[in-house]
C-alpha cells in the first residue's frame, strides 16, 4: 500500500538502491515499483494498483534485479526492495520481457478501440505505446466471446477487451468484501463472472469500471457518452453523503457525463459508491427544476425571478410582522454548499428575524453536541486503538466510510460495535453489544472506566461489556504501557457516532456521547451524519441556537449582531419537529424548505403532512420538484452539484472546495444569490458579492473556520482540504505542495484528461498558486471585524440523565429502521442509473415471531404502530433477537407512515392480512 | 546396465489384492510405520537423510532437505501430492491404484517424522479407480488403526483426508495444489515466500510430497537409508519408477536402480523397452516428461540420472521416458505437447497464458502445411518472451514453471529438425502424412 508519507523519506530510509543508475533511498520493504515511481521511473504496469494488495500477476511490470545469483526480471509490483540493490528497468533483458507481455496481451485482444469508451484514456492503449513492441506478429485467430454483457446493473463486461488483470475481482473481494465476481475457466478462457443467483450488485461496482485498465468493464451511464480528448474536468467533492469524497466531475459538450474518484489520501483513497459516482445523472435530469414557480389559482406557473422574488418578499413581510415569536421557519440545507447555507443562515437571522431553522430533519443529531465533541478525523478512526460503532449501518449511510472502516479492522483496528441489530461491519467487530433498541444510553453507563460492574445492561451480558470496556481502557502495561495512564481517558479511542435507527428518538444516542464524552474524555468522535453537506450546514448555524462558527447563540449573539449590523433573535428557535409542530398547529406563518423534503425525509410523515398542510406560506427552494414541492405556495430553482463553485465540510469537519462544471439549467440561481436578493427586496443587504466573498468572511467571522480564506483553500496543499478549526497559531503553508500522485494506470481516465490539457476550470485541480476561486486576482476586501471578543466554539454538552424507555408489552415488537442507500429521494429517482435499484421496503423478524403468525419469508403482512400502518412483505433473520424487527427502508412503504417523532421508542404489531 | 536391485515401490503391485488391507498386510505392510513408530521422529528424519531420496515428482528436490526446512510451528501440514496428469506420465497412477497402502504408510511415516497431525492426499480427480481404491484404503486403515487417534498403539494420531482434484493439470504444482486444497482457484502462489515449508497450507509450514517419494518411506524405514543410498549412485539414490512411452515395443512402468541403468537399456533391453517397434531407428527421446527438452540417440547411453541428464541439458523429471522414431512429426510432437500446456495454463501470467496458445496455433498451422519460414523465428522469440534465453535451466517471466515447460519442446524442436519444420513449410504439409488436425479441443 502507498504511504504518502515517503514522499519526504524519513530517518527510517535504512536502504539505498540504484534503480538505471540513480540512487534512491527507500524505506525496508516497500516495493520496487512504488520507490521507482517517486524517483520519476515509470515501470509499466495493469495489475497492480496502490491502494490494492500486489499480485504480480500480470508481468508487465517486469525488471532486472540484483540478487545473489546475479540479475534476474523480477515483477517491480511485488519485489521489495532490499540494501544495495541494483534495479534496471529499461536494460535489454527487461525491455525485452516488457514487450514480450505487451504482445502477448495484445493477442487476444480485439483492438476495437475506435468504438471502445477505454480509447484515448487506456492505459493498455498507452503502454502499448511505451513499453511495448510496435507490431504484432500475431496471424491467427483471436478468441471470442458474445459482447458486452450485463454482470450486473450498472456494469457491463466485453470478455474479448479483458487481459485478465484481476483488478476487478480483486477489489470486490479485497476492497469491498463482496466476491460476487471471480474468474471462471482457465488460460486464454478465463473469464470475469458474476454468480448465476447474485449478480454484480455491489455498492462500490463503479470502481471496477474505474480501475479496469482496458475498456472491458463499462458502465451504461457513461458508455458511449463522449470520447476522452472532448471532456473537461473539474476536481470537486461529492456531496452524496457527508464523508466528502474527492472525485473529478467530467463533462462533454457542457453536459456532465461521469465522476471519477481521485486518490485523496486521508478520505476516499480513489473509492466512491455507486450513488455518489452515478448521482450525476439527477443533475443532468429534465426533471430539474428551470424557472421560479408561482402559485395562482390553485396551479403552480412559471414566474419571472422578479415576480417571484416579489411575492416571497411580500409573505416574508407579512410574516415578521406577525404577533408571533417564530413566524418564519427554514427546514434544510444540508445540500447547499457552505457559502449558500451561511448565506441562509445569514438572511434568516438578520433580516428575517427567525433563528427557527434547521438542517437536519430529525434524522440527525443535537447540533450543539456533533459540534462541540472533540471530532476525530477518518485516518484517526483507521489507526485507532479501538473504534466504538454507535451508528447505522455504515455500508448503506457513509459507504466509502465503511470501506475504510473495514480495511482498518482487517488490518489492526479493534471495533466494538453497539447496534440493536447486525450491521455490515459486524463481522469484523471484535466485540458485539447487541443492546436493546433505544437503550443504547444505558449499555454506554455501564462502558465507562468506573462503572459498577453489571450483570446485565439493555440486553448485554457482562462478558460482552467487559471485553469492550477492557478495549476501550487499552490493556494496561501493554504496547502502549507509556499511555496506559492516558487510556484510562479514553486516548487512542474514536467514537463513530450516527443514529441507530430513525425509529428512536436522538435523545438515547446524545446522551451516549455525553456519557463517553464524560467518561473518556480524549476519546474523539466521527460523526456518522449522513445527508449531504449537513456539517457544512450546522458549521454555518442551520441549526437552531446555533450561529456561523460552531458557536452558541447566546455566545456570539453580540458578535454576529454587530458584524452583521442586524439585531439577532435572542431566544433559541425551533427544530425541524419544533417547525412542524408549529406549522401543523397553524402557529407558522411561513417556512422555507431548503432543498429538503419533508414528506420524504422526516421519520414522521403524517406530522410533516399536517405541517406542510396547515403552514401559511410555503417555500420550496430547490432543484427538483418533489413532493414537498407539490404543496408549495413558490418553488424557486437552485443551482445542483457541479452547477456552483464554493466548499463544504465532511464528517471530520474537512473543508474542500466545490468546483463548477456546468451551468445551472434554465433560469435557476445559486442558492446563496435566492438569500442575498431576498434580502435586497426587504430593504436589507446581506453583504454578499460572490462566493468568495463569502468564503472570505466566514474565515474572518466564524470562529471555527477563522483563517480558512479563499487563497489558502486554493493552494495546492489544500488540495485534500483542510480540517477545522485550525490549530492555534496555524500558518497555513500557501505554497505549492507536492502534487497529488496521479497513477495513469491505477485511475486511467483522471489522467488522460489532465495530460491531454483539457482546460482546468474554477475549482481546477491544480490552479496556479494564488488564484482565487473565481479565477479572479486576489482582491483582499476590506472588513471591519466587531470590536468585541471573538466568541468561543462550542463544547459538548454534560449528560442529562435519561430514563429507560417503555417496556415492550407482549404483544408488540420493537422497531428499528434501517436506511439503505438506494432508498428513494431525488438523487435516485431522478438517476436513470440508479431509480431501478431502489430496494423493495421490507420488514425483518425472527423466524420464531414470524413462525408464530404463521408468515413466511416474502409473505405480505401489515405492520401497525400507534401512528399508522404499512403493508409490506417480511423476511426471517435468524441474527434478530426476538421482539424486534428491523424495517428495510425503500419503495412500497415508508417507515415515516409509523414513526411517532417524539416517543423515545416506536413499537409495531405485526399482523397477518 | 540392469540391476538385480530388488523393486521397492512396486515389490505389491502384480500380486493380486495388492490394493486392498489383507493384500498388504500379508506382505509386510505397516511393518515400516510399526518400526517407524518404535524409533524417534527425529530418528525417521535421519534416514531419510541419510537414504538421499530425491523427490520423485518431478523437481527433484531431496525430501529429507525439504522436511528440514519447516518453520516451527505448532501446526503443521503432510500433503500428498498424487495429481499426476501429464501427458505420459502414469507412475503414481500405478501406486495409487495398486498399492495405496503404501503411500497411506509413507504419509503417516512422513507425518510422524515432521510431526504433523493432519495430512492429505490430493489424488487427480480423473483416477476413478485410484480414487476408489485411495479411499477404500483410508477406510481400512482408520479401521486397522494406522490412521486416527493412537496410531498401532502409539502416542501418535494422524487424520488423513483424500482430496480428489477439480481436472486441472496446475493443482500438480505445489502451491496450486494448497490453494486448491483450501478451496480457492488453483493458481500457483506468486513467491516469495518460496517454499510451503514456511508458508504453506492455511498458511502453516507445509511439507508437500510426491507420491512415489512417500512410497518409498515404508522400506526405508525397514532396511535403513543407507541400503536406500547404497543403491543407485551419488545423489541419485534408490530405484525409480520410470513410465516409458512411445514407439516402443514394450511401453509400460519399470523400476530400475537409478544411475546405473541407461536410457539404452530402458528403450532397448528385451526386458524393457524391447527396442524401438518394428526395429526402427530412434529419432529422440523425452528423458523425463513433456517439459522436458528432448535427447537424440547419441544420449542413448547416459544413465537414468538427475545430475547426469541435467548436465546434458536436459532433467529426469517425473522419469517419462517418451521415444520418438523415424515416423514419428517432430512438429506433431512440439504441438501436441503445446496444445497440451495451452489447454492446462491456469491463466494467471500473461505469458503462460497468452504465449502458450499463440504457439500452438502457430505450430498447428505449420503441422497443417499453412506455416512460413519466419513463423521459426517468432516460435523461438515467443519461447523466449515465457523463458528468456530458452536454456535449461530456464529462466522463467512467469510465476510457476509451467510457462517455462513450454518451449522445451518448441525449442528442441525446431534446434534439433529445423529442416523437418521447414519441410512442412515448403511441401505445404505434413511429410509424414498425420491426419487431419487430430485432438479434441
Amino acid at each position: 500500500m502507498s504511504d504518502p508519507s515517503a514522499a519526504g523519506v524519513g530517518e527510517k530510509a535504512a536502504v539505498q538502491v540504484s534503480i538505471d543508475g540513480s540512487l534512491v533511498s527507500a524505506r525496508p520493504g516497500e516495493l520496487i515499483i512504488e520507490v521507482a515511481e517517486r524517483a520519476g521511473v515509470y515501470i509499466p504496469r495493469f495489475c497492480y494498483h496502490p491502494h490494492m494488495e500486489p499480485v504480480g500477476m500480470c508481468r508487465m511490470c517486469l525488471v532486472e534485479v540484483s540478487g545473489p545469483r546475479g540479475f534476474s526480471l523480477q515483477p517491480a509490483c511485488f519485489t521489495r526492495v532490499a540494501e544495495g540493490q541494483e534495479i534496471l528497468t529499461r536494460s535489454a533483458p527487461a525491455r525485452k520481457a516488457q514487450e514480450g507481455v505487451l504482445e502477448f496481451l495484445l493477442l487476444n485482444h480485439p483492438l476495437d478501440c475506435p468504438v471502445c469508451d477505454k480509447g484515448g484514456e487506456c492505459p493498455l492503449q498507452d503502454q502499448a505505446l511505451s513499453h511495448g513492441p510496435g507490431e504484432s506478429r500475431f496471424l491467427e485467430e483471436k478468441r471470442h466471446w458474445a459482447k458486452p454483457i450485463e454482470i450486473g446493473p450498472l456494469v457491463y463486461l466485453d470478455r474479448e477487451r479483458c487481459i485478465q488483470c484481476a483488478r476487478c475481482t480483486r477489489f470486490a473481494e479485497e476492497v469491498a468484501g463482496e466476491a460476487q465476481i471471480d474468474f471462471l475457466g482457465r488460460g486464454d478462457h478465463i473469464e470475469v463472472a458474476p454468480f448465476t443467483s447474485v449478480p454484480f450488485g455491489s455498492y462500490f461496482s463503479g470502481n471496477t469500471v474505474q480501475i479496469c485498465p482496458v475498456g472491458a468493464l463499462t458502465s451504461p451511464a457513461y458508455r458511449f457518452k463522449a470520447r476522452p480528448w472532448d471532456l473537461e474536468q473539474v476536481e470537486t467533492t461529492c456531496t452524496t453523503c457527508a464523508l466528502g469524497c474527492r472525485m473529478v466531475a467530467q463533462s462533454s459538450a457542457g453536459a456532465l457525463v461521469r465522476n471519477l474518484g481521485v486518490d485523496c489520501v486521508p478520505v476516499n483513497q480513489s473509492w466512491l459508491c455507486d450513488k455518489g459516482r452515478y448521482g450525476f445523472e439527477a443533475v443532468a435530469s429534465p426533471a430539474r427544476l428551470t424557472t421560479p414557480l408561482v402559485r395562482h389559482e390553485g396551479e403552480l406557473v412559471p414566474a419571472s425571478w422578479h415576480d417571484a422574488i416579489g411575492v416571497l418578499a411580500d409573505e416574508a413581510r407579512r410574516a415578521r410582522s406577525s404577533a408571533r415569536g417564530s413566524a418564519i421557519g427554514v427546514i434544510g440545507g444540508a445540500r447547499l454548499s457552505n457559502e449558500d447555507a451561511y448565506a441562509w443562515s445569514k438572511l434568516a437571522r438578520a433580516v428575517l428575524g427567525t433563528d427557527s431553522l434547521d438542517a437536519q430533519l430529525g434524522d440527525g443529531l443535537p447540533a450543539e453536541l456533533v459540534l462541540g465533541l472533540p471530532r476525530a478525523t477518518i485516518d484517526e478512526a483507521c489507526s485507532a486503538r479501538a473504534v466504538l460503532l454507535l451508528a447505522g449501518d455504515l455500508r448503506e449511510e457513509l459507504p466509502v466510510l465503511y470501506l475504510r472502516l473495514r480495511a482498518a479492522a482487517r488490518s489492526r483496528v479493534a471495533l466494538v460495535e453497539c447496534s440493536p441489530v447486525p450491521t455490515s461491519l459486524s463481522p469484523l467487530a471484535e466485540v458485539l453489544l447487541r443492546h436493546r433498541p433505544g437503550e443504547v444510553a444505558q449499555l454506554v453507563a455501564a462502558l465507562a472506566p468506573g462503572a459498577q460492574a453489571q450483570s446485565e445492561a439493555a440486553g448485554v451480558g457482562a462478558a460482552e461489556i467487559e471485553a469492550a470496556r477492557a478495549l476501550l481502557a487499552g490493556a494496561p502495561g501493554g504496547e502502549e504501557a507509556g499511555e496506559g495512564r492516558h487510556s484510562l481517558h479514553g486516548a487512542g479511542v474514536v467514537v463513530v457516532l450516527g443514529r441507530q435507527s430513525t425509529a428512536e428518538s436522538a435523545a438515547a444516542v446524545a446522551e451516549s456521547a455525553a456519557l463517553l464524552h464524560e467518561a473518556l474524555p480524549d476519546a474523539r468522535f466521527l460523526p456518522a451524519l449522513c445527508r449531504g453537506n449537513v456539517l457544512g450546514a450546522l458549521d454555518m448555524g442551520l441549526s437552531p441556537g446555533v450561529l456561523p462558527g460552531r458557536v452558541a447563540l447566546g455566545e456570539g449573539r453580540e458578535w454576529y449582531s454587530r458584524a452583521w449590523g442586524a439585531e439577532l433573535p435572542a431566544a433559541r428557535g425551533l427544530d425541524t419537529e419544533g417547525m412542524l409542530r408549529a406549522a401543523a398547529a397553524g402557529e407558522l406563518e411561513m417556512l422555507l424548505l431548503l432543498g429538503a423534503d419533508p414528506l420524504q425525509d422526516f421519520p414522521d410523515r403524517r406530522l410533516a403532512r399536517e405541517a406542510l398542510e396547515g403552514v401559511g406560506f410555503l417555500v420550496s427552494v430547490g432543484t427538483h420538484a418533489d413532493a414537498s414541492c407539490e404543496l408549495a405556495d413558490l418553488v424557486l430553482p437552485v443551482a445542483g452539484d457541479a452547477e456552483r463553485a464554493g466548499t463544504t465540510t465532511n464528517v471530520e469537519g474537512r473543508v474542500s472546495r466545490l468546483a463548477q462544471k456546468v451551468v445551472p439549467p434554465g433560469r435557476a440561481w445559486p442558492a446563496w444569490v435566492v438569500a442575498a436578493e431576498l434580502a435586497r427586496r426587504l430593504g436589507s443587504d446581506l453583504g454578499l458579492d460572490g462566493v468568495e466573498g463569502i468564503t472570505e468572511e466566514i474565515s474572518r467571522l466564524a470562529p471555527a473556520y477563522r483563517g480558512l480564506d479563499p487563497v489558502l483553500l486554493g493552494s495546492p496543499a489544500a488540495r485534500d482540504g483542510v480540517v477545522v478549526p485550525l490549530p492555534p497559531g496555524h500558518v497555513p503553508s500557501r505554497g505549492p505542495a507536492v502534487p497529488r500522485r496521479i497513477d495513469p494506470v491505477a485511475t486511467p481516465g483522471i489522467a488522460s484528461v489532465e495530460e491531454q490539457g483539457a482546460p482546468m476550470r474554477a475549482g481546477a485541480a491544480e490552479p496556479p498558486a494564488g488564484e482565487h476561486l473565481d479565477g479572479a486576482s486576489p482582491a483582499p476586501r476590506r472588513f471591519e471585524e466587531p470590536a468585541v471578543d471573538r466568541p468561543p466554539v462550542l463544547s459538548a454538552p454534560p449528560p442529562l440523565g435519561l430514563p429507560a424507555p417503555p417496556r415492550l408489552d407482549a404483544y408488540s415488537q420493537r422497531l428499528v429502521v434501517r436506511r439503505r442507500l438506494y432508498e428513494g429521494g431525488t438523487l435516485v429517482s431522478k438517476s436513470p442509473s440508479l431509480a431501478p435499484l431502489e430496494p423493495r421496503a421490507e420488514l425483518s423478524a425472527h423466524p420464531a415471531e414470524l413462525a408464530r403468525l404463521g408468515l413466511g419469508d416474502g409473505d405480505r403482512a401489515r405492520v401497525r404502530s400507534a401512528r399508522g400502518e404499512l403493508v409490506v412483505p417480511v423476511a426471517a433473520d435468524e441474527h434478530l433477537e426476538r421482539g424486534v424487527v428491523v424495517l428495510s427502508a425503500g419503495s412500497g412503504g415508508s417507515a415515516s407512515e409509523l414513526i411517532d417523532a417524539s416517543a423515545a421508542v416506536n413499537d409495531v404489531r405485526l399482523e397477518t392480512l | 546396465m540392469i540391476t538385480d536391485a530388488a523393486p521397492i515401490v512396486t515389490r505389491r503391485v502384480r500380486q493380486e489384492g495388492s490394493h486392498t488391507l489383507q493384500g498388504y498386510l500379508s506382505t509386510g505392510g505397516y511393518e515400516g510405520l510399526r518400526a517407524a513408530l518404535s524409533m524417534a521422529p527425529e530418528a525417521v528424519r535421519e534416514e531419510v537423510d541419510k537414504a538421499s531420496l530425491l523427490g520423485r515428482g518431478g523437481a527433484g528436490f531431496p525430501a529429507g532437505r525439504k522436511w528440514s526446512m519447516l518453520r516451527k510451528s505448532p501446526t503443521t501440514y503432510l500433503v500428498v501430492n498424487g495429481d499426476e496428469s501429464e501427458p505420459a506420465t502414469f507412475k503414481d497412477r500405478l501406486l495409487i491404484e495398486h498399492d495405496p497402502h503404501q503411500i497411506i504408510e509413507g504419509a503417516v511415516i512422513a507425518a510422524y517424522a515432521i510431526g504433523a497431525r493432519q495430512a492429505f492426499v490430493f489424488c487427480r480427480g480423473e483416477f476413478a479407480l485410484g480414487l476408489e481404491r485411495l479411499q477404500q484404503a483410508c477406510n481400512d486403515a482408520y479401521a486397522y488403526g494406522a490412521l486416527g487417534p493412537r496410531i498401532l498403539g502409539s502416542e501418535f494420531s494422524l487424520d488423513l483426508v483424500v482430496h480428489p482434484g477439480a481436472g486441472a493439470y496446475i493443482c500438480g504444482e505445489e502451491t496450486a495444489l494448497l490453494e486448491s486444497l483450501e478451496g480457492k482457484r488453483g493458481f500457483p502462489r506468486i513467491k516469495p515466500p518460496y517454499f510451503p515449508a514456511a508458508i504453506g497450507l492455511y498458511g502453516e509450514p507445509t511439507v508437500v510430497n510426491n507420491v512415489e517419494t512417500v512410497s518409498n518411506l515404508p522400506w526405508i524405514v525397514l532396511h535403513g537409508g543407507e541400503a536406500f543410498a547404497a543403491l543407485g549412485q551419488g545423489s541419485s539414490a534408490g530405484t525409480r519408477l520410470f513410465a516409458l512411452s512411445g514407439r516402443v515395443e514394450r511401453p509400460g512402468w519399470y523400476e530400475l536402480e537409478m544411475s546405473k541403468t541407461t536410457f539404452r537399456d530402458l528403450v532397448y533391453d528385451p526386458s524393457l523397452g524391447g527396442g524401438v517397434r518394428g526395429g526402427a531407428a530412434l529419432k529422440a527421446f523425452i528423458p523425463g516428461g513433456v517439459s522436458a527438452p528432448w535427447f537424440g540417440p547419441e544420449r542413448l547411453d547416459l544413465g537414468l540420472d538427475q545430475e547426469a541428464v541435467g548436465a546434458a541439458g536436459s532433467m529426469l523429471g517425473s522419469g517419462s521416458v517418451v521415444v520418438m522414431d523415424e515416423t514419428s512429426c517432430a512438429v506433431r510432437a512440439a504441438w501436441r505437447i503445446s496444445r497440451f500446456f495451452w489447454r492446462e495454463s491456469c491463466g494467471q501470467c500473461t505469458p503462460c497464458r497468452e504465449g502458450s496458445g499463440w504457439i500452438e496455433k502457430m505450430l498447428r498451422r505449420i503441422e497443417l502445411g499453412a506455416g512460413r519460414e519466419e513463423d521459426l523465428d517468432v516460435l523461438m522469440d515467443a519461447c523466449d518472451n515465457i523463458a528468456p534465453g530458452v536454456s535449461w535451466p530456464p529462466r522463467q517471466t512467469t510465476i510457476c514453471v509451467l510457462g517455462p515447460s513450454i518451449p522445451s519442446s518448441v525449442a528442441s524442436g525446431i534446434r534439433m529438425f529445423r529442416d523437418e519444420f521447414l519441410l512442412h513449410v515448403k511441401e505445404g504439409a505434413c511429410p509424414y502424412g498425420a491426419a487431419g488436425e487430430g485432438g479434441r479441443r
